[in-house]
This record gives structure tokens, sequence and C-alpha cells, in this order.
């Protein structure tokens, strides 16, 4: 089992010709994921990879039944990808593209209110992958195994480093899910760790959050309630100083707020295992 | 990019909000200069950060003498890392009350915030701590902005009704730079009503999307060079790398911002003190690889350089190439742990084996080798 992807979802990649969007569309083919078209405005009607081009999303759709997309535009194009794929009826929005503008990501999160069914993931984000299904995004299946560790984080490479380990641990996972590292993202941890608690295919969670905003916090208060995961949670930036954004737009602490020492305290309190460093993670999980 | 006092207040003129009578003063001479013009003026040292009044960056001059001490005295300062490149000489003004207003982004709302209050000139965190109730907030819709009547129920909320035709068309002008400018905080703290009760911009704090900076060159030309911070800070920026200073001995490369401050920590639980954070980010090339050394390697007090590499987006082959080639470019002799793994990651291995790195095994292990070497002082 599985959360938001698998072996049956049908993918559009918009950006499909370009060069991160065609590697990474061979990636997600290797491993069997359903990529039933890409868009590139101007090359509708060609073929890219084997499947066929289209010029807009809303074109992808009608001519193949797509429910979800991996965005790999540039940043000053992004916005209106994410906008394009809901209005085009699009379920699952997987956005990778780094550096889009704030101000552009708060109106799209306001226009898509106007489409309840469909859910953002990222942007800034590694995508998710279902492992042995599918995936969309850039995370390297390689490091990936089936099995019922459900993964949420708001990093990429760390998120590779934490798969990897449990990969080789035998641990498997159900989905990762890469939410990113903007300070105003589509999923939440909250909303991931809600789909891994309904998730009868996941019954251990691994959280890797970081300094900045207070989404832990949220996804703490959630798991306080109780729930039958068995979970362990690592935050990235004890040793960041305040005020500095540490490479990702959301990674600040400012004040007194967003330290790793108020999400690592959140996630104790409610009964949550916290890490040390991301090769302790595998121990407690047993 | 957060503007200074001078240039944030250039920006809110432009949009059509009343700011007091200022010159720029790069020098005592200039100070005194503005005296002559202007009267009786605060001296205030231009940093992007809080907190000059306390550090001893605001003087007040009532003659041409104090002008030029004051300028004298702040102009080179340092507050909170921060050169003092010039100051802002400004008229005094006739304040009859001070309001706070303020436009930023609510990051658990995900959306932008606006907040009104009629007690001003205190920080806002703290009136928000010890009288939320004084404040009034609005939620603007992103796509069309807040409309009139939303703001007259604003000011209204903040017990600031009697002004409320001044401050709807004040509030409005303000909006324009989220729109305009991709403004993040945009803030006038205090809004100051004079005696005469003109309403006039007496501080501001404006701080504008570095992920928007695109489409905004002309304020990066205009404003850019003028921010001196941290040396390395700034010339990381000139080479377009996401780098933060530390006050450690141990270089920090890794690739992305999650991987990257964890191995900050790693290195700290290892006993070490990293010097610096960068993130060369997804689709490295060798020549960002290169540029992020050789601004770690302008730092004197590094003793040491950690590469900590995990492949998604990013090809181990391109990224071993280039630590070899800016290893050989910058002749670096200081000791360099390379921990690589992910996409294309047995060519990466092979390259930099061939050119004598040795590939760590595990970011931990290697934050205990950089650790070790380092200490013992070992090329």
């Amino acid at each position: 089992m599985s959360v938001l992807l698998d072996s049956s979802t049908m993918v559009l990649v918009q950006g499909i010709t370009g060069r991160e969007g065609g590697f990474h569309t061979e990636q997600m083919q290797s491993m069997g994921t359903k990529v039933v078209g890409g868009t590139s405005p101007g090359k509708g009607g060609t073929t890219h990879l084997g499947v066929p081009v289209f010029d807009t999303a809303a074109d992808a759709v009608r001519a193949t039944g797509a429910n979800a997309s991996g965005i790999f535009v540039p940043a000053p194009f992004a916005a209106d990808a994410i906008m394009e794929a809901a209005a085009a009826g699009i379920t699952l929005i997987v956005c990778i593209t780094e550096g889009i503008p704030i101000q552009d990501m708060i109106r799209v999160k306001e226009f898509l209110r106007g489409y309840p069914q469909a859910r953002l993931v990222g942007a800034n984000c590694p995508g998710l992958i279902t492992p042995g299904q599918a995936k969309i995004g850039i995370i390297p299946q390689r490091i990936t195994s089936p099995g019922a560790v459900g993964l949420v984080s708001r990093s990429g490479t760390l998120t590779y480093e934490v798969a990897s380990a449990l990969s080789a641990a035998g641990l498997g996972q159900s989905t990762i899910v890469g939410i990113g590292g903007d300070p105003v993202l589509g999923l939440t941890f909250r909303d991931v760790v809600e789909l891994f608690v309904q998730d009868p295919g996941t019954t251990n969670l691994v959280l890797i959050g970081e300094i900045g905003g207070s989404d832990e916090e949220h996804a703490a208060e959630l798991l306080a309630r109780g729930s039958r995961l068995k979970a362990v949670a690592f935050i990235s930036g004890r040793t960041a100083p305040e005020g500095k954004r540490m490479g990702h737009a959301g990674a600040i602490i400012s004040g007194n707020r967003g330290t790793a020492k108020s999400k690592e305290e959140a996630f104790r309190k409610a009964g949550v295992a916290v890490a040390e460093t991301t090769d302790d993670i595998v121990g407690m999980l047993r | 990019m957060k503007l200074l006092e001078y240039q944030a207040k250039e920006v809110l003129a432009s949009l059509g909000i009343a700011i007091p009578p200022g010159v720029v003063a790069r020098n005592p001479a200039e100070a005194a200069a503005a005296f002559a013009r202007l009267g009786p003026v605060a001296v205030k040292a231009q940093v992007p950060v809080g907190g000059r009044g306390k550090a001893g960056g605001i003087k007040l001059a009532s003659s041409e003498a104090e002008a030029r001490r004051a300028a004298e005295q702040i102009i080179g300062m340092d507050i909170k890392g921060f050169k003092v490149p010039l100051v802002y000489c400004e008229a005094a003004l006739d304040i009859a009350r001070e309001i706070y207003l303020g436009f930023t982004v609510d990051r658990d709302a995900r959306a932008n915030i606006l907040m009104l209050s009629a007690k001003g000139g205190m920080e806002i965190e703290q009136v928000a701590e010890e009288s939320p109730a004084a404040i009034a907030r609005l939620y603007p819709n992103p796509w069309r902005g807040p409309l009139d009547f939303e703001l007259t129920q604003l000011v209204f909320d903040a017990g600031l009704g009697d002004l409320s035709r001044p401050l709807v068309s004040l509030i409005k002008k303000l909006y324009r730079a989220i729109p305009d400018y991709d403004a993040l905080t945009a803030e006038i703290n205090p809004l100051v009503v004079t005696k005469r009760g003109e309403v006039i911009a007496g501080d501001a704090k404006l701080e504008i999307d570095d992920n928007a900076m695109w489409r905004h060159k002309d304020l990066e030309e205009k404003y850019g060079a003028l921010i001196e911070g941290d040396p390395y800070e700034v010339e990381a920026k000139k080479r377009g790398l996401t780098y933060v200073s530390l006050d450690g001995d141990i270089g920090i490369i890794g690739n992305g911002a999650g991987l990257c401050m964890g191995t900050l920590d790693l290195v700290q639980r290892a006993g070490g003190r990293p010097a610096n954070f960068c993130d060369i980010g997804g689709g490295a090339k060798a020549e960002v690889v290169e540029n992020a050394l050789a601004v770690i390697l302008m730092n004197p007090k590094v003793k040491g350089v950690l590469i900590n590499v995990f492949g998604g987006i990013t090809r181990g082959d391109e990224v071993a190439k280039g630590v070899v080639t800016a290893r050989d470019n910058l002749k670096m002799t200081l000791p360099l742990v390379v921990r690589m793994s992910g996409t294309r990651e047995e060519e990466g291995r092979e390259i930099l084996k061939r050119n004598g790195i040795e590939p760590g095994v595990s970011g931990w292990e290697a934050a205990k080798k950089i650790v070790e070497l380092t200490r013992a002082g070992v090329t």
C-alpha cells in the first residue's frame, strides 16, 4: 500500500523536452512509472522519450487521461504551470522547480482553493516515490525499497541519505514524500502524516524536518493525539544561527521561532522519538 | 534583499507615501551640509538590521558641528556584523501619535498578513505578546489586493477610525510594494501623525524576495552593492552561491540545504566547528564546486574542507571533476574529505581515486575524519 501515488497513476511531465525534465522522465519510466505524455508549448504533436508531447496541460489531459503531473519548468514559469495543471483537472501536482518567488506561490495557494481536488507537493522538492511502483520527481529509485515505512521530509538530499540507510537495513518504504524547502508549500508535514496514518500499508513513520516555520510542530500536535504509527523524527539545523537563511528559503529562525530545539521538544512531547543524527534513525525504528 | 532605511523610503516615496525630508551622507562634510539644508536632524546608521538605536547608530544633531561629529562616529561602525557605509540625515518630525503598519508573510497561513495598530514605535512582536487585541489583522486576497471596505473595517478595528480616509489610501499605496516589488516585508513603524495632521513614514523596512530579484534588476543595481555585509558572503553572492558565514574553522560544501545543515550538525557533534554553510544545490556543475572552494579558501581561519554530496538531480561525475579541477586550480593543500554517493557515483568515485582523493564512507565518518585531520594539522 502507499499514499498519493501507485503503479496505476497516469503521469504527465510538464517541461519534458528540457534537460532535467527529459533526464528524470527516463528515470521515472525505467522504474515502471506510467508516464502518459509531456507538455512543451510549440512542440505539440511530436513524440519525446516514447510519449506524446502536447502544447498545453489541458490538451494532454484530454488526450491521455493523466491524473498526476511532474513540473520541471524554470522558476519564472513554474507557478503558472501549477495553476495550468490544476485547471486541466490534474489531482496530484508535483513541482520540483526551485526558486519560485514567494508571492507567486501565495497567489497559487489562493488559486488552488478553487480546485479542492488538486493536491500540490512542493515546490522546491524532490517529489515522491512509492518504491517498486512509481515516482514523480527526482528521488533515485535504487536507494529505495518497497516496505512499510512512511517517510516525509522538507529536504531532498537528506531524504536520500535516510532512504538509503533504511533500504540497506532491510526497512522498505511505503511512500517517500519530499514536501520541499520553501516557506509557502503545497502539502504540509501534517497533511502527509494524516495520509500515512490512514494508510494500512504504513506501520512506521520517519519525519525529516528542519529549522524555520512551525509545520513540524503542527504535525507533532496531530501525532500527540495518538497514532498507531511508530514514529521517529530528525531535525537539521541545530547549529544554524538566528536570522540567517540556510539555503532553503524557508529555513530561517526568526527571533526564537522555528528553532530545531522547539521542533524536537514538540515531537518528544507528542511521544515521537527524536534522532540525534540520521544514522541513528534505523536503530530507533526497530 | 533587505533594503536600507533610506532606500526603502525612496521606494515608498515612489509609491506616493509621504516621507520626512532627508539627505544621504557618505562623510562628515556631507552630514554638515545636510544640517545646513534641513536644520536639526537625526543622523541614522544605514544597516539592514534592527536594533541600531541601541547600538549607538542613531544620534540627534542640533548644530552643524554635532552633525559632523555624529557622522564621524557612526560611519564605519560595526552593527551586528554590518559595517555602516553611510548615514541618513533626516529632519525631526513634530510627532502627535505613532502607529504601526506592516505587511509580512504569515508562513502558517501561507498568505500575506496586514497588521495595523495604534501602538506604534515599538516592536510589533512585543505588542503581539503584551496586548494582542491591539493589533488589527487582514489577509488580503493576493490576486486583487485589499478592498476599501476591508481596510476601513481594519482601521476602525484598530481604533483609528478618525484617520480612516488617509490610512485607507496610504495602506493601498504600501500594498503596491507586494505586487510591484515582491516585498516579503513592507513595514512602517512608526507611521507618524504630526501635530499638523500629516501622516508620514517615520521609519521603513522593506525586504525583497531573493527568488524574485530577476524581475527587480533595477533595485539590485541601484541598491545591492551598498549593503556591506560579511566579505565572504558578498563574494559568494557575486559567484551565485548559497553561502552563510559561521565562526569555526572547517569549511563545508554540501548539495541541498537539508544535507548541508545536517553536515554542519555532524561536524559540531564530532567536536569540530563549521566555518560556513555552502549549498551547491541541485545540478551542481564543476565550476560551481570550484567557486565554492575558492570562497571557502579565502577565509584564513579555514583549516580543512569537508564536501558532502548525495546525488539526486546532482551528478557524481560532474561533482568529482569539479572537486579535482578546483583543488588543482586553487593549488589547495589543506585537508580535504569528500563524501559522495547518488546518481553516477561510481564514475565520480573513480575520478576522485584516479586523482588521489579518497572518498569518505558516510557523512558521520567523513565529519569525524575532517575533524581529526584539522586537529592534527596533517595535509
